[in-house]
């Protein structure tokens, strides 16, 4: 039996390993300008990770079927504990700081540099359970949300007044969220109710929208074409269903669809 | 150091009348059995939800025999509307996490072990443990209560994030007078833990028997001691972070809710709260808490271990060093809960350097696990193939820690089933493993019989390929993308992903169904199991050194006296390779700790 399991073990080990050498799920393909850094980082620790994993199942499968129902006296591991404690210190140490040191650099292309002025600017706002956004139109600033306003059954998702409110008054809000390509855009994320969460596989962005925080993310969107937002925050009943497309443009594209959503509002 | 206590006296008399023996006992022995059998309860509860969800999620249209019964609105025609699906969901993972992971391996066991393993009568405080157990189940009823008030239970997930869980009804079906229920439920625990640990604690300082310094201690000892200053510490932030939640529905108080609400076109009555806070008061509970599921697992499978190489661990001092290290580090990562959740992303580097760092004693331990078996003489029976299993998962479940540990990394694997793989490998299977060696291993003890051995084989075959086989695709499913505690897979990316989940859900029956065969075992050996000797593994700690079952008072009112380690194994003693601990023949074996 101690055969069968460490012949388990270890197929187990290089069955489970297969489906990542072979990319046969993984994250799609990156269209965001800090993407490379995040890919760079999952491909480092997955050979880690990996390796460590494939290392300590077949080593555990070996000795287990080395060991079992053995005759002659007990013996110790070579270098007995104090080798072992070592090597994972030091080794697993080295390993995580690595990881941790690297994996700086990532987060901090996102998240510690400032907007550039010239971003897009756009509001998302999540509420249950749809995405809108708003962007400020050529006065390039927002209208003040008001929470009484709001009003689903008259589509005015953030709660604007037009009458009073001048820079209001040329705000677009659109179900579907488009950016320009190659041009760095600066979220503004609201959440109208509870929790939600802004997830672009493609664009290595998720990031929660927090009741009561005024929270923003900036990035740079490399590939056109259109992409699923969804979201991750358990939200309610239609979490599961909370969805809206983002559109990434040329310029001139994205000229043209401001237009044709400002015509509509 | 030695710490030669002189044993505290403590004698009370023999219980008389069935309602003392039986139902409101002060005997520890009974009180592990009654945890025991409630942790028994709750995951045959959680297990049945867990394939209600699993079907609904292969086959969302698809009606699910039983369910209109449970709830005529959330399940018409037993066909699981979104709402309800997350309110099972909410259930399985508090069902699991409180009255499964936290009851078994800690108060099942440990109330049951603890006291014998030390050398003591009982626990200082008898009244108080059997608060501890009733308090408990109290709890268990309060939770499970929930299924049946009008809008069900709460649909805000284990987790119970506010605003969602603050705002009451409006927020969605079963956030009304089911969440306050959970959250009551969950405050009633509290305090069952508290009284729990509280005798942990002072048994394993107070009530070490002559000769039982703190080295002397099994490992067992020490990781249901760690375990319970854990508990202390983790659940005592809990309890007042659900009693203001409960403020919030009741009281018209905003602590988690901030202004400035709109639900369903309405302004919501609330200002000043924050959401965040509720996420920061329950992961400093929630992370030692997943270390509270594993630590007495660890300790199970080192003790088990160790009788079934015949030989002690290659290092016992290292091992409790590192079991202590990751309880002092377990409150120091459970911002890595919330590294996308809008905290400030410099506290999200600050939590992930204590998180890689935590990955060093996790696999010291394994490591000292694996060296041990070099040079062993490993026995394979039931008990130790789940305790060789539990490093297996602990190790797969750990290695995806490496990716999570990263906030850069996060973005990706956040809210994925990357994230559900990893906590179920570790948990619902690893610490799950623990408690089955622990059964396997103690059975004996403390019903004076064997289990089948052939069943227990077959029961650990198909589970560990049929855990595997459950599990190890939620990571690959995480990878692409595919997001949790969504009831239906209806966005693009997800259809093709959507075959696993089929292949998932069947693996779960097929490894759901072998669980009965444990059942059977279980059942079946109570009554009519071989007889089982005082000492059927040839195991050298203290409860092998009184009869299978023990007697009332565990040593028959004699005071026990150790001479040694706990685990004298791997000699040439006069009763074979073992020294128990009780006997003062003095041979050194391959480590005699002091």
């Amino acid at each position: 039996m101690a055969k069968v399991f460490a012949v388990t073990v270890i197929l187990i080990a290089i069955a489970s390993a297969i489906p990542i050498l072979l990319h046969t799920w993984g994250p799609p393909v990156d269209i965001s300008t800090h993407g490379p850094l995040i890919d760079e980082q999952m491909s480092e620790t997955m050979a880690e990770a990996g390796i460590s994993f494939l290392v300590a199942q077949i080593i555990l499968g070996i000795l287990v079927w080395k060991f079992a129902r053995r005759e002659g006296p007990v013996k110790n591991f070579p270098g007995g504990a104090r080798g072992l404690v070592a090597a994972a210190v030091v080794l697993v140490g080295i390993e995580v700081l690595a990881l941790g040191a690297f994996g700086t650099k990532a987060w901090a292309s996102i998240y510690f540099t400032a907007p550039s002025p010239n971003a897009t600017r756009i509001q998302a706002q999540a509420g249950q359970f749809a995405f809108y956004f708003r962007y400020p139109g050529p006065d390039g600033k927002f209208g003040p949300i008001h929470p009484d306003l709001v009003n689903e059954g008259t589509q005015n998702f953030f709660g604007i007044d037009v009458d009073h409110d001048p820079d209001a008054k040329d705000d677009i809000v659109t179900a579907e969220m488009g950016v320009p390509v190659n041009k760095e855009v600066h979220l503004l994320m609201h959440a109208k109710d509870v929790n939600h969460s802004f997830f672009v596989r493609e664009l290595r962005i998720q990031q929660d929208f927090v009741p009561g925080l005024d929270l923003s993310i900036h990035f740079t969107a490399t590939k056109t074409g259109r992409y699923e937002i969804v979201c991750t925050q358990l939200c309610g009943l239609g979490h599961y269903n909370m969805k809206a497309y983002l559109k990434v443009m040329s310029q001139s594209d994205y000229d043209d669809w401001l237009k044709q959503q400002a015509s509509q509002q | 150091m030695h710490d030669m206590h002189a044993p505290a006296v403590h004698h009370h008399a023999p219980p008389q009348g069935f309602i003392r023996k039986h139902i409101f006992s002060l005997d520890h022995k009974v009180i592990g059995e009654q945890y025991y059998g409630l942790a028994l309860l709750a995951v045959v509860i959680g297990m049945v939800l867990s394939w209600v969800m699993r079907l609904h999620l292969a086959w969302p249209a698809m009606s699910i025999p039983g369910m209109q019964l449970l709830s005529k609105n959330g399940a018409p025609g037993g066909i699981l509307t979104p709402e309800y699906y997350l309110q099972l969901m909410t259930m399985h993972g508090t069902i699991m996490v409180f009255f499964v992971l936290t009851t078994a391996p800690f108060a099942g066991f440990g109330n049951y072990f603890l006291p014998i393993q030390v050398g003591a009568e009982d626990m200082p405080f008898p009244r108080f443990n059997m608060m501890s157990f009733w308090v408990t189940f109290v709890s268990f009823l309060v939770a499970v209560a929930a299924f049946f008030v009008p809008d069900g239970p709460p649909l805000a997930g284990w987790t119970s994030y506010a605003p969602l869980s603050a705002l009451g009804a409006v927020a969605g079906p079963g956030e009304g007078l089911g969440q306050v229920l959970w959250a009551a439920s969950i405050a009633i625990f509290c305090v069952g833990q508290l009284l729990g640990s509280l005798n942990f604690i002072s048994t394993a300082l107070d009530m070490r028997c002559k000769g039982m310094s703190l080295m002397r201690l099994p490992l067992t000892v020490w990781a249901w001691f760690i375990t319970a200053v854990m508990g202390l510490t983790a659940f005592a932030v809990l309890m007042p972070a659900c009693i203001l939640l409960i403020l919030d529905h009741v009281a018209g108080t905003s602590f988690f809710v901030p202004s400035n609400l709109v639900v369903n076109d309405q302004l919501q009555p609330h200002s000043g709260g924050s959401a965040l806070l509720w996420q920061h008061l329950f992961w400093f509970f929630g992370h030692p808490e997943v270390y509270i599921a594993i630590v007495p697992g660890m300790g199970v499978v080192s003790h088990v271990l160790i009788a079934n190489m015949r030989r002690p661990m290659l290092s016992h001092r290292v091992l409790i060093y590192c079991m202590l290290a990751l309880a002092a580090l377990s409150y120091m990562v459970y911002g890595h809960h919330m590294f996308v959740s809008g905290m400030n992303p410099f506290s999200s580097l600050a939590f992930s350097f204590p998180t890689l760092v935590i990955t060093i004693p996790s696999t010291v331990i394994v490591l000292i696990w694996i060296g041990s078996l070099y040079g062993a003489k490993l026995r394979i029976n039931s008990a130790s193939l789940f305790a060789l299993g539990f490093i297996s998962m602990f190790v797969s479940g750990g290695v995806s820690g490496f990716f999570l540990a990263q906030p850069s990394l996060d973005i990706l694997l956040h809210a994925t089933y990357f994230v559900v793989g990893h906590f179920h490998l570790v948990m619902a299977v690893a610490a799950i493993f623990g408690i089955f060696s622990g059964t396997y291993f103690w059975f004996p003890k403390v019903t004076g019989r064997m289990m089948s051995e052939p069943l227990g084989k077959i029961h650990f075959w198909l589970t560990f390929v049929g855990a595997y086989c459950i599990f190890m695709p939620f990571h690959y499913l995480g990878l692409a993308g595919n997001v949790r505690r969504y009831q239906a897979f209806v966005d693009d990316f997800m259809q093709p992903l959507i075959p696993v989940h089929k292949f998932v859900t069947v693996a779960a029956l097929v490894t759901g169904a072998a669980q009965l065969i444990f059942l059977y075992n279980l059942f079946y050996s109570r009554f009519k199991g071989e007889k089982a000797s005082a000492n059927p593994w040839e195991a050298t700690s203290l409860e092998w050194t009184i009869p299978s079952p023990p007697p009332w008072n565990n040593f028959g009112g004699k005071h026990p006296v150790v001479y040694h380690d706990p685990y004298q194994y791997g000699v040439e003693a006069s009763s074979g390779d073992y020294v128990m601990q009780d006997s003062p023949e003095q041979i050194q074996s391959v480590h005699d700790e002091k």
